[in-house]
Order: C-alpha cells, then structure tokens, then sequence
C-alpha cells in the first residue's frame, strides 16, 4: 500500500460517516493511526486466497413465532427512553 | 452542445424504480419476533436480533427465501446457483445495529421482466434484480420536522421485517407508465399471496429521472448506456404509493425541464417527495455506493435455492387468468379485467361460476358487489368472512326467488348496511317467490270474492279499495305489507 494511503481529509469522511465528531488534534492522531491500521492490512495480502468455507448453505429457520421480548427488557439497556420508546438526539 | 442549443432541444424523460416491497410472513426475517404489528406498542416485537444486542446470531427465515423466489418466477428472473447476504454500514438510530442486512453482489432474483397495460398498450419494463433485506426501524421526531425536531424516539417492532427491493431498468419514459407498473406489481405480488397492500408502508419508491435529448432515442425507445450515464440525475425518496409516484415524477419531469429551458444544468442529488405541498425538495446529499462499505455478512451462509424455482408452485398470474376468463367464461374484457385484478375475487367469481350462469354472476360480482363496495370504500377482503351470505344472494336470483332489483336495492344494500343475512331481508320484506306468489294469490280471491266492492271501486268510491287491503291482509294473517297490497290490487284491478 502506498504511503498516501490515508490523508487527513479521508479521515474526517470515515468519522462524518459514522457520525462522529473530531477536533483536530484528534484528526491528526487518527490519520497516524488510520495508516498504522492498514499497514497491518499488507500483511493479510501475503496470505494465499481461499474461498471461504462453503460447507454451510442454506440453513434457515421456519416461520413460526417465537416470543418476543417484553417492552422493559428491551428498553433496559437503552442510555435514555420516554413512554416506551428508545430516545436520543435530534437526527436529520 | 452549448446552453443554448441544450435549451431548444427537446427532451425524453427516462425513469427507472427501487420499490421497496414488505413480505407478508408470519415472523421477521432474521429472528422469530411477530411481524404482527397493527396496534402493537412500542418495543413489544423485539428481541436480541433485531435489536442488535452483542452476539446475537440472526438465522434466516425460509418463507422470506421462498416468496422471493416465487417474485422471481412471476417476473421470470433467473435465481442464481449461489446467493448471499452484505452488510450494508451507515449510522442513523433506525438501524440498531449500524448497519443493514442486505443483499449487493448476487441477489436473489436477476433479469426479469414485467409486462402490463398503459393506455391500452402492451409495455414491458425490465428487472435488473431483486433481492431481501431487512427493514429498519421507525423514528419520530418530537417536537418540529426532521430538521427542527428536539429529540428522536425510535420503535423496533418494524427493525427486521423482510422486504424485497425490486430494481427497474430505466425503462420507463413517463410518470404514467410508472404507475401502470406500479398496480400490475401490487397485482401481481397480491396474487403470489406475499403482500397486503393495506399494511401501512406496505411499498415504497424510489425513482430516479433524467432528461436525455430526444435525438439519442433510439427507434425501438432504448437509448444507449453510456448516453444514459452521461445525464445527470435526481433520485426522489419517499414516494409511498401508485399515486403518489404518479404526480411526484410528473412534477420532477417539469421541474428538470424548466431548469433546462432556463439555461441551467440540473444537478446530481437526492430529492424528498413532500405529498402534502405536492413538490420535490433538495436533501442534503446522503452517502455514495462505496461509502456504504458493503461487506459479506459471515454470520449468514450462502444460500444455494436456484431448484426452489421449480419446485415452488406459483399461482396462475392475473394477465393469464384475465385471458381465460374470456376464452373460459366468455366475459367481455373488461369485466374479465375486474374480476382478476385481485386474487380473492376472481377465486370467488369461480367458485360461483361453477355453480350459477357465469354471465349472471359476473353482474353480480363485478358490477352490483364490487359497485356496491366500493361506493362504501369497502374492499372483498371486508367482507371474507360473508362470502357464502353473497353467495346465498346469487343463488337467490338465479333461482328467480327473489327479482334483480330486489336483491340489488334491498338484500345487498342491507346486507353491507346492517350487516343482516339475505335469507332475513327477504322474508322481512316479503321478497321471496313463495311470498309474492301467495299475496298475488290472495289478492286474486280477494276480488273474486268481493264482486261489489270491486265495482264500488270502479266507481270511483275511495273507501273500496282500503276494505279489499283489509280482506288480502287477513287472508296473509297480517304479514304482507299493506302499500304492496294496495299496489298489487290496483295493477290487477285496472287489467
């Protein structure tokens, strides 16, 4: 791979993608990283190719309901919830 | 071209669809949670699959695999030796597991076609693919719009329902073509037993229009692939029904064109359907292909179900039957077309048909059920549970029990009216065969018994006739209704 491999712009892309703000500090430490990351990639590229292993096809389930959880269990783990529903900030 | 040679020219519309289509099964497509949702509460239908908790396994629900294997039938599509699942990644709270299992390089269907009708001519629209997904889960946002909203709350219960997204060739040249394709699918896919039309978001469209200059129309109406990915082009969201798609397209075709009269490009980018002030408006522009970071999903293998396509029965599709109708029955085309635009009915008028004078009963169900229904906003499947009670009218006319106009303005209207079963209407009404030949006999003896009240009535004495009702109501022990006596012993004494 070559050295250009991660440019701080691409960087700020990846972070706007996942809905993640970075100051530029930040910026500048992930580009580092970023590259530190996919260097390790050039050593996956030295192992041959296979193609995965195809035993398993088709394995599927039959359409039959099962139960489902109950609203508390599922709200449980939720950081914030308002009359049963999973609440967060303003998306658009 | 310069501007202003582009402004003179004129301009063909090419449209092409991703209609997202939910597939009716009993559980979601990754885990058995019900996607029985009317009514249900918030985060009622929801488990560690399609939440998204940590190590959660999904396992793929095989009546999802075989509706869309019989999708691929009906429209003729090609079902590969081996297909599989991707991730497709993006972060938005509708998706709890920041990213959507789809399908990307081998879908389930492949290359299939749709006929249908637009203003009586034949049209066929090619399928580039079709493939399943799972639907994500639904937000509101409180307190404003999207934009201005304080805060989200999200739902699960839709998060994991299957669906189909059916990818169109750009082959449409009109808004109008659009929606003839849009109902021939609905039509189609209802006939497969897979989709309710009356589930809420049941479809949804996406389109994507642009303007090719005439000139690069070809003779047969194909135009050239790279003329194609020259022109730039809008993809309108949030389209959610044939109607919709209609007037959302129509208007995006003038809007482009305008831009072009006027001398100014139209620009690549993502348009909102806004139904209610009935325009399309700019989104902020949402991610490309690759920023999607499509990768295979490992926790589902790959699915090898190409002899499905034989061994999986489809039902006899509604152009076909339509056809047979006529041939079969001998209907006239368009009440072989009513009578086939949905499943339940023409399974209902065969039914009958087999028993009754087909002719007879295409005017029962086509005309007087369907015209009845429809003045009421009903549709077949409101009165599924009463279709013997329909049947039971039909044959209460064909016997000639009961009269045409009788059955029409007084049994069926009451029935949807007051939910009453037929066979009580006419014995309320007196309408029955027996009922009317008993009072027809009994006014006939009434005058053979009467001969001078007869004649007191023709000569013009008023209170004649009231003693002649009082005579035939006690011959009927009081039941005929004394205005159809009156009636009928006027008609038989003015003979």
């Amino acid at each position: 791979m070559s050295e250009s491999a991660v440019d701080p712009d691409e960087v700020e892309h990846i972070a706007d993608l996942a809905r993640v703000n970075l100051d530029p500090e930040e910026r500048e430490r992930f580009t580092e990283q970023f590259a530190d990351i996919l260097s390790y990639f050039e050593t996956l590229d030295e192992v041959p190719e296979v193609e995965p292993d195809a035993e398993l096809t088709n394995v599927m389930r039959p359409d039959e309901v099962t139960e489902s959880l109950d609203r508390e269990q599922a709200l449980e783990n939720a950081p914030d919830s308002e009359d049963g529903f999973f609440k967060g900030p303003n998306v658009s | 071209m310069t501007a202003q040679a582009a402004q003179e020219r004129e301009h063909a519309v090419v449209i092409g669809l991703e209609v997202h289509v939910q597939l009716e099964t009993d559980t979601k497509i990754f885990c058995g949670c019900s996607t029985d949702l009317e009514d249900a509460e918030s985060n009622t239908h929801t488990c560690p699959v399609c939440l998204g908790l940590p190590g959660a396994l999904p396992v793929l629900n095989e009546a999802a695999v075989e509706a869309a294997v019989r999708v691929g039938k009906a429209i003729d599509a090609s079902i590969p030796e081996q297909t599989r699942f991707h991730r497709k990644n993006y972060y938005y709270p509708d998706l709890p597991k920041n990213f959507q299992i789809s399908q990307y390089d081998a879908p389930i269907c492949q290359d299939g076609e749709l006929e249908f009708t637009v203003e009586g001519e034949r049209r066929s629209v090619g399928i580039e693919r079709a493939h399943l997904e799972e639907d994500p889960g639904s937000l509101t946002h409180q307190g404003g719009n999207i934009d201005t909203a304080d805060y989200t709350l999200v739902n699960y219960n839709r998060a994991g329902v299957p669906l189909m997204e059916v990818v169109t060739e750009p082959d449409f040249r009109d808004a109008t073509e659009v929606r003839a394709f849009l109902a021939k699918l609905e039509e189609v896919l209802e006939y497969l037993g897979i989709f309710d039309a009356t589930r809420d978001g049941s479809l949804r469209i996406d389109a994507n229009l642009s303007l090719v200059d005439v000139e690069e129309v070809d003779e047969d109406g194909t135009i050239d692939d790279d003329v194609l990915a020259e022109a730039n082009r809008t993809e309108v969201k949030n389209i959610s029904s044939h109607k919709g798609a209609e007037k959302a397209l129509a208007y995006e075709a003038q809007r482009q064109k305008n831009a072009v009269k006027r001398g100014r490009e139209v620009e690549q980018e993502t348009r909102h359907w806004d139904e209610s002030r009935g325009i399309t408006v700019s989104m902020r522009s949402k991610e490309e292909e690759k920023d999607y970071r499509y990768f295979r999903e490992a926790d589902l293998p790959p699915l090898e179900v190409s002899h499905w396509k034989e061994e999986l029965s489809i039902p006899e599709l509604p152009d076909a039957r339509r056809e047979r109708f006529g041939e079969e029955y001998g209907l006239n085309e368009e009440a072989a077309s009513k009578l086939t635009t949905t499943k339940q009915v023409a399974d209902f008028y065969e039914d009958l048909a087999a028993t009754f004078d087909p002719d007879l009963v295409a005017t029962w169900v086509a005309d007087e059920l369907l015209g009845e229904l429809n003045y009421r906003d009903m549709a077949i499947t409101d009165v599924e549970g009463r279709l013997d009670e329909i049947e039971r009218l039909v044959e209460l006319v064909a016997t000639e029990e009961i009269t045409a106009k009788n059955a029409r303005e007084t049994v069926l209207r009451g029935m949807l009216d007051d939910g009453d079963d037929p066979d009580a209407i006419v014995d309320r009404e007196g309408l029955g065969k027996t009922q009317r030949d008993e009072l027809q006999g009994a006014v006939e003896e009434a005058i053979e018994e009467n001969p001078d009240a007869v004649s007191d009535y023709h000569d013009g004495e008023g209170g004649a006739i009231n003693f002649l009702v009082g005579q035939v109501m006690q011959k009927t022990g009081g039941s005929a209704d004394p205005g159809d006596v009156n009636e009928l012993l006027r008609a038989e004494l003015e003979e």
